[in-house]
């Protein structure tokens, strides 16, 4: 079936959203991933260029918040808001007086919490037939990243709603501490590829490139998804060490049945409206009543993507499986809530 | 002037993201938002609110005959609230009891 996703003559620029905590090790990454050649049609958006210290991989001053480096991508300073830093970029690049690009990686400072940043894009009208948002990557270092899991809830917040988990600075932590670390995380966001990374190794750029837009990586990106089922067991089962992180949980919602689209969407509709800021991030994969193909939803808090299809099950087996990572809400009443409106009512089941 | 209510946004189109998908996508526009209105009665109800599809968008009405007309699906609990006064929560237990009876009763609960 069609990518229900509608292209405009312009492709849209797709944004990674680069976050972690403070001192978790975001812009020694981001100074790695900008000497590659595989990121030239990217720009760069950091907050200023002291940070990053781009000296050596600059060839060029485009003018006194862009700069043009080596490696082809362009690298650019937020002055102001982040509006309007978007809306000066995307005009600039529509003007032709930076070079064109089709990938934006923004760094957010280190207590930010990367929802609004999401709904900035999203919600503002300028804005979101121009970019749309693609992995959200965190940054999260192996040394103290347990103990900012504890104490901020920000570095909570950050983990649950990414795409990626980089665990930076394992070289510097014993193999327990890592592994502690990574299990906390697969606990927190199980939807997530967790990397480890050193800083003698160079961060892959699939870590923004294969994302749910690209209809060749869908699958594997869904079939991760997927994988969170047996992570929630865990929960169950054992190892309650992983999972204290606040009142944040993953849970998952199952249906065996073909669910009726407009039932799910007045359901999730009503549950975003009343519950948007504690849902943190919801990726499912859906059996929906007259589609022949599944169907993938996901969002970040209140904000959800347009539905795309898959070809085919990705592990082969029909159903809805739906991740929620939530703050605050008790995962049985919204199992019980999901049912209660989704399942149709008796004797309805085929209309 | 609309409000882009955040609820609305999806990624890449003005639509709601429950647009266009499922057995209404097979429908005309307007048979599809009486499909929908008609699911949605099954939870205004509780609320003593009614929605109708009207002039491709659709009308709230409450008991006392306050109205408003909703652009999109995903407005219709903004509203809902406004008109009531009421909070409208699919985790509230009385809400889910009636949805659950409802289901019991075949729909017509």
């Amino acid at each position: 079936m069609a990518d229900a996703v509608t292209s405009d003559a312009l492709p849209p620029v797709t944004v990674n959203i680069l976050t972690g905590f403070l001192g978790s090790g975001k812009t020694s990454l981001l100074k790695r991933l900008l000497a590659q050649p595989d990121l030239k049609d990217s720009a760069v958006l950091i907050n200023e260029f002291g940070e990053i210290g781009i000296d050596h991989f600059l060839i060029e001053e485009v003018d006194e918040d862009v700069v043009l480096l080596k490696s082809g991508c362009i690298c650019c300073t937020i002055r102001g808001d982040l509006k309007e830093a978007l809306l000066d970029l995307d005009q600039r690049r529509a003007a032709g007086r930076v070079p064109a690009f089709g990938r934006l990686i923004l760094e957010t400072t280190g207590l930010a919490d990367p929802a609004p940043i999401v709904a900035t894009l999203v919600a503002d009208p300028a804005l979101r037939h121009h970019f749309r948002i693609g992995n959200i990557v965190t940054v999260v270092d192996a040394v103290n990243g347990a103990r900012n899991l504890d104490a901020h809830p920000e570095s909570v917040r950050q983990a649950a709603v990414a795409d990626r988990l980089i665990l930076s600075k394992t070289d510097l932590a014993d193999a327990e501490t890592v592994d502690l670390v990574e299990r906390r995380l697969a606990a927190l966001n199980p939807t997530a590829d967790i990397i480890r990374l050193d800083e003698s190794r160079t961060p892959d750029v699939s870590l923004f490139t294969g994302d749910i837009h690209d209809a060749g990586a869908r699958r594997d990106e869904v079939a991760r998804w997927l994988v969170s089922e047996t992570v929630e067991q865990h929960h169950h089962h054992g190892r309650p060490d992983v999972s204290r992180h606040g009142d944040v949980r993953a849970f998952l919602l199952a249906s065996p049945t073909p669910l009726d689209w407009a039932r799910f969407g007045l359901w999730l509709s009503m549950l975003l409206n009343r519950h948007g800021t504690e849902v943190l991030r919801i990726k499912g994969l859906l059996s929906i009543r007259g589609v022949d193909s599944p169907v993938v939803v996901q969002g970040v808090q209140h904000l959800i993507h347009k539905p795309v299809h898959l070809d085919a099950w990705p592990d082969g087996v029909a159903g809805t499986r739906i991740v929620v990572i939530a703050q605050g809400l008790d995962p049985a009443l919204v199992r019980r809530s999901f049912k209660a409106f989704v399942d149709p009512p008796a004797g309805h089941q085929t209309t | 002037m609309n409000t882009m209510c955040g609820l609305c946004g999806t990624f890449g189109t003005a639509d709601h993201w429950t647009d266009g998908l499922g057995e209404g996508a097979a429908l005309s526009p307007s048979a599809e938002r009486r499909r929908r209105a008609s699911v949605a009665n099954e939870v205004l109800g509780h609320y003593g609110l009614k929605l109708t599809e009207w002039a491709n968008r659709f009308t709230l009405t409450g008991r006392t005959g306050k109205s408003a007309v909703v652009d999109r699906f995903g407005a219709i609990w903004t509203e809902a609230e406004r008109l009531t006064g009421r909070t409208c929560d699919p985790l509230d237990p009385a809400v889910i009891e009636a949805m659950e009876a409802r289901q019991r009763a075949g729909g017509h609960g």
